[in-house]
């Protein structure tokens, strides 16, 4: 919200605080002063600021007020005018094509003479013709046949207002030769209003605000008005269907007014706070609103009395009927629900309650007499009613955040007295007030303790109701018990004692300041303490990972069922079950939670392909299937592994070019598993879509399936972006994996007596896999065979076709003694033989 | 007697011998020829026994006199040779030190889980754990317990991504689990802290994500102030950032606490004077946080009149982003290799 610091000066004081200081207490109080515009008055200095700064100062010994005495025509042209003018020390005359000036050219000495803002050489300021906000200085120059070394200003010139159409004319009283920015610079704060503090966004809110921090006094503003008219009474009736929803409307009316445009004053000062002026009457419905944060809407009265047929208007709120038109001020033609207001009389609706007004009875250019309405609405319902609407007004943005039924005749009383004083007239005795549902402002308890237990600060009562009387608040102390009633401008403090509390809590803290509360360590008793198994399994995890080489990424976790589908050959279709979905996704790639981790995969992959002849990565996230338990999805930890290209990283000593395969995954994943203890996994040909049906295996530890690995088959490759070597990848129910990993494992004892190191090589059928061979000869070899480890794989023609060699290095050992050849030689024999007679094996010589 | 003049040359001679040799194969020859079986000066030693008693003892020791010079001057001969082997090699041998080492392929974990472990390792000090729940929650967890009923600001269809189903959403924050831990660990008093992915319906640009971490914390018991709130989290400020960072907190508005609070903390990139990345304000926007909100509290099982709490919520990608001068948050999700092997 715009608040120009000379409106706040309307109610609070600001003497001897800088604009910095303001902002910043605003700031640190909740009121988060992000921006402020200067304009005139001096730019904070230095670079650090709290918040941005916008806008030019005035300088004080270039910029002053000054009197055109008299407006001449320009030797050589009809357009610009030559001005007399005195600055308070000399006479200038000054060049200008201002068109507000042409009425007095040529009319010999004015009286009384115009006071301006007048601008010498040097000064700089905007360029008043340029588009945007240009900044320009003001040199000496021949315009015409005449030398211009000075100017007088438009808004725009000085950074008041984009107007720019002619010069900027001040009251008569403006003092000449005083510094412009003495006599009204200015700097526009704007403020962020939370949700909590709505009842602040307006300048007397903003002023209450800044009162309460510097401990001044608020000057409230009056909301009296002189009635000099017949009582308002039966010149119009209101009738209220739903007090729930509209507790309050108050109506006054004004007789005899004059359209035209606001006071210059009024209308700079609407202009610095953001909003248009359009004329009198619907400048102050704006003007009270800024001011106090009642929103208001002007009827022509006449037109309601012509709907009325000549006789006494009723203005009715009713509920829309579902699917109702109604076609509001900015022509847009809207469809009802059935929960929203309406304002209407007996000819029909003509207002969305309070978002906005109908064009039927607008004020216009010939409306003489006004019915000026200030009500209250229902915050829930005015917010439900803009969700389906999608639109957005001043007003509608105070009534969606609650707005005190009590403001609504300030409101008005207030409007009537403005529209007396700016459009002339004369105003009704008496309000029309329908309060079916009066506001009750709760009165909330609370005790020192509270505050200490809450805050961790003492405070007296007395100091504590001092603070809650600056916000206005009535308040009464009973021995520890502080009493507050709210007061009746805002609608935020809860009628529940406890929920009251807190909000008055949150006063006293925002008041005191945070600053002033000490920082203190938490002296409670811990609570029990807790691993958390899952993620420290993870953290386990994501370290084996890394220490292997491995890039960890993390990916998106919304995708869409085609890019998932990319993952599996053509012609395999996807598990049927459904996919969360997204009812309003953001973009149209991803609108489902994705349920593989190896097509995430696979896209970082493909944006990688050609930045590095070798990649390897892992990810631990989740997937998220439809569950059979509810709505609630069930969210499952799983990670993938993936490694492609080049097995050496590239580099000047050469090193092997060749591939990573399925056994340099396999490695990671033994080496992951190892670090992990788990040993007993065992390797089986599967079946798995993604892979190369030959390249596979499926992970079984005990009976239960803990993953996959393999080769991403040749098909699926071919559907990425991927470059020719082959990619391997491997994937992990993590949740299974973590059940299978032993909590603890127990050491071997290093061995005090030397090994017996033995290789033996034994021919064999093609078919057998060599997981076979290698768990044979260790059920074999017992507790003495400490160690098997296959060395070469050998194919060739003195072998015969279909047979390979495998040949291993065998360690044995005994615990408490060096074994003699005669023991290996038995426990050799032993392994020969088992090998011969159950698969078929011979010893190679 | 001749045999002693013997003796001098066999001295004399072999001296002269072995400061001709040059390497060790050479002392090994000198040795045999010199002080092997068949050397002069074991043939007279040999000798000895044709000798009267008189003489004996004489030529027996001046024979060991000449051994042990023999022997002597051999033993500093080898290691001078040596030492000249060494260092002839040593001076042949150079290496192109700038050459570039062999790289080992270097694994990394993910930069925002670099942060998560830094910010779970001084919060585990501080007695919190971590408690995790679910992402995909049902709209009373993410709002309704939270203090963010129906219609309000927050529940907007511009944050919320809903989902096919009923009442059921992409949580936008971290704080569903704090109703989750309360209503598990009610009545214990609690120190959790709580990570996780969230997401949020908006445009995917440099500054904003829609999905993105958080790490929310939660403390409830009996004697939990704002001024704990204050102390905890300066005190995670400087371990995180550094010692001496000063920290600042505004008022604030989160529903789901009451009081609010925005921590700032001093700018560590210019130390307070102002910079591009504090948009020259001294000051770094990191958490926002308060007093558990009374119904809050209620929702999770807790007595708003016996005990209170804090709550506090950072996001660990602005974080690294801050610490790392990254400029584009959508870098996270990318995974782009350059990026990630800078961590
Ligand atoms: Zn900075």
């Amino acid at each position: 919200m715009k608040v120009p610091v000379s409106w706040l000066k309307d109610y609070v004081d600001l003497d001897g605080i800088s604009i910095e200081e303001l902002a910043h207490r605003l700031t640190m109080a909740g009121l988060e002063s992000e921006e402020i515009t200067f304009v005139g008055l001096p730019l904070p200095p230095g670079d650090k600021h709290d918040f941005k700064v916008n806008g030019i100062a005035w300088d004080r010994e270039k910029i002053v007020v000054a009197e055109v005495l008299e407006v001449n025509p320009h030797p050589n042209a009809d357009r610009l005018t030559l001005c007399r003018l005195n600055d308070g020390e000399r006479e200038h005359t000054v060049l200008t094509g201002a068109p507000n000036l042409f009425p007095y050219k040529g009319q010999g000495p004015l009286d009384p003479p115009l006071k301006v803002a007048y601008a010498k050489e040097g000064t700089t300021l905007y360029d008043g013709h340029a588009e945007g906000w240009q900044l320009m200085t003001l040199k000496k120059a021949v315009i015409r046949g005449v030398e211009s070394y000075s100017m007088v200003c438009s808004e725009k010139e000085l950074g008041i207002s984009e107007e720019h159409e002619g010069i900027m004319l001040l009251p008569e009283d403006a003092p000449t030769g005083m510094p412009l920015a003495d006599y009204m610079g200015d700097a526009v704060l704007d403020i962020a209003i939370t949700p909590n503090i709505a009842r602040n966004a307006n300048i007397l809110g903003v002023a209450r605000e800044i009162a309460a921090l510097f401990g001044r006094e608020l000057q409230q503003p009056s909301y009296d008005f002189t009635a000099e008219g017949a009582p308002v009474a039966g010149q119009f009736g209101i009738k209220i269907e739903n007090p729930e929803l509209n507790p309050r409307f108050v109506g006054g009316l004004i007789r005899d007014i004059e359209i035209r445009p606001s006071p210059d004053w009024v209308q700079r000062r609407l202009r610095l706070a953001g909003q248009r002026p359009i004329n009198n009457i619907v400048d102050v419905t704006n003007y009270v609103m800024l001011d106090i944060g009642q929103p208001l809407h002007a009827f022509d009265y006449d037109e309601l009395v012509r709907r009325a047929g000549g006789k006494t208007p009723t203005l009715i709120t009713r509920m829309a009927k579902k699917g109702e038109k109604l076609t509001t001020l900015d022509g847009e033609t809207h469809a009802l629900e059935d929960f929203t207001v309406l304002v209407a009389d007996t000819k029909g609706s003509h207002s969305i309650a309070g978002i906005m007004g109908g064009a039927d009875t607008e004020v216009t250019d010939k409306t003489t007499n006004v019915l000026l309405e200030g009500a209250n609405w229902n915050f829930i319902n005015i917010r439900k009613t803009l969700g389906y609407l999608k639109m957005n007004s001043e007003a509608s943005y105070r009534f969606s955040r609650g707005v005190h039924p009590a403001m609504a005749s300030r409101g008005v009383g207030r409007g009537l007295e403005l529209m007396r004083q700016w459009a002339g007239g004369t105003i009704c005795k008496g309000l029309v007030d329908e309060y079916p549902l009066p506001y009750e402002d709760p009165t909330t308890e609370l005790t020192p303790e509270d505050v200490r237990r809450w805050l961790g600060i003492d405070l007296k009562p007395k100091d504590i109701a001092a603070i809650l009387a600056r916000l206005d608040f009535k308040t009464s102390i009973k021995g520890k018990v502080i009493s507050a009633t709210a007061p009746d401008h805002r609608v935020d403090i809860s009628d529940d004692p406890v929920i009251g509390k807190a909000d008055l809590l949150e006063e006293i803290a925002r008041i005191y300041g945070y600053d002033n509360i000490p920082e203190t360590r938490l002296a409670d008793v811990l609570p029990p303490q807790r691993n958390n198994a899952a993620l420290e399994f993870e953290e386990r995890v994501r370290d084996l990972l890394a220490r292997q080489g491995l890039q960890e990424i993390v990916t998106y976790r919304l995708t869409s069922p085609e890019r998932e589908a990319k993952r599996l050959p053509p012609g395999v279709a996807p598990d049927p079950k459904p996919y969360i979905t997204l009812k309003n996704p953001i973009t149209p790639d991803r609108f489902a939670m994705r349920k593989s981790m190896l097509a995430s995969m696979l896209e970082i992959l493909e944006r990688n392909a050609r930045l590095r002849e070798r990649l390897a990565f892992f990810e631990i996230g989740f997937v998220y299937h439809d569950s059979e338990a509810g709505p609630l999805p069930d969210e499952k930890p799983r990670l993938v592994i993936a490694i492609t290209g080049r097995r050496d990283l590239p580099a000047w000593q050469g090193g092997a070019e060749e591939n990573l395969d399925y056994y340099d995954l396999k490695g990671i994943v033994e080496g992951l598993l190892g670090g992990l203890h788990l040993n007993a996994v065992r390797y089986e040909p599967s079946q798995h879509p993604s892979f190369h049906p030959g390249k596979q295996a499926r992970l079984l530890a005990g009976e239960r399936q803990i993953g996959t690995i393999g080769e991403l088959h040749p098909a699926v490759h071919g559907q990425h972006d991927l470059g020719p070597a082959p990619v391997l990848a491997a994937t992990f129910a993590l949740d299974a994996l973590m059940e299978a990993a032993p909590p603890r494992h127990e050491v071997q004892e290093v061995p005090a007596f030397p090994p017996v190191l033995e290789d033996l090589a034994f021919i064999l059928d093609e078919t057998i896999p060599a997981g076979q061979v290698q768990a044979l000869i260790e059920q074999t070899g017992g507790a003495t065979l400490a160690g098997v480890r296959l060395f070469d794989v050998y194919r060739g023609e003195q072998l015969g076709a279909g047979k390979k060699s495998l040949a291993y290095a065998l360690t044995y050992q005994a615990e408490d003694r060096t074994l003699t050849d005669d023991e290996v030689a038995k426990l050799r024999k032993k392994i020969v033989g088992r090998l011969e007679r159950e698969l078929g094996a011979t010893l190679r010589a | 007697m001749d045999i002693l003049k013997e003796l001098d040359v066999i001295e004399k001679d072999g001296l002269a011998a072995l400061a001709a040799a040059e390497d060790e194969d050479a002392l090994a020859a000198w040795r045999t020829a010199h002080l092997g079986r068949k050397s002069g000066l074991m043939a007279a030693f040999d000798g000895m026994k044709d000798l009267s008693k008189e003489e004996r003892p004489q030529v027996g020791r001046r024979a060991n006199e000449v051994k042990q010079a023999l022997e002597g001057a051999l033993e500093k001969k080898l290691v001078a040779v040596r030492q000249a082997t060494l260092e002839a090699s040593l001076a042949g041998e150079h290496l192109d030190v700038s050459l570039p080492g062999r790289a080992l392929p270097l694994g990394r974990l993910h930069p925002v889980n670099q942060t998560l472990r830094r910010i779970y390792a001084i919060f585990a000090e501080m007695g919190f754990q971590v408690y995790r729940s679910r992402e995909v929650e049902s709209d009373d967890y993410n709002f309704t317990f939270l203090n963010i009923p129906a219609h309000h600001p927050a529940r907007d269809m511009w944050d919320t991504f809903h989902t096919d189903r009923e009442g059921v959403i992409l949580r936008t924050h971290t704080s569903p689990g704090q109703i989750h831990a309360m209503r598990e660990y009610c009545p214990e008093n609690i120190r959790v802290i709580l990570p996780g992915m969230v997401y949020r319906y908006e445009q995917v640009t440099t500054r904003s994500e829609m999905q993105f971490n958080q790490v929310e914390g939660l403390a409830v018991g009996p004697n939990i102030t704002f001024g704990d709130l204050k102390g905890t989290l300066t005190d995670f400020a400087r371990r995180l950032f550094n010692p001496d960072v000063r920290t600042r907190f505004r008022a604030s508005h989160f529903p789901f606490t009451e009081p609010s609070a925005e921590m700032d903390v001093e700018c560590f990139v210019c130390m307070g004077d102002g910079c591009s990345v504090c948009k020259g304000t001294g000051w770094l926007e990191i958490l926002g946080s308060g007093m558990v909100h009374p119904t809050v509290l209620r929702y999770g099982g807790y007595d708003p009149e016996k005990v209170s709490g804090f709550a506090f919520g950072m996001g660990p990608e602005r974080i690294t982003m801050l610490l790392h001068r990254i400029t584009d948050i959508r870098h996270f999700w990318r995974n782009d290799v350059r990026f990630l092997e800078q961590f």
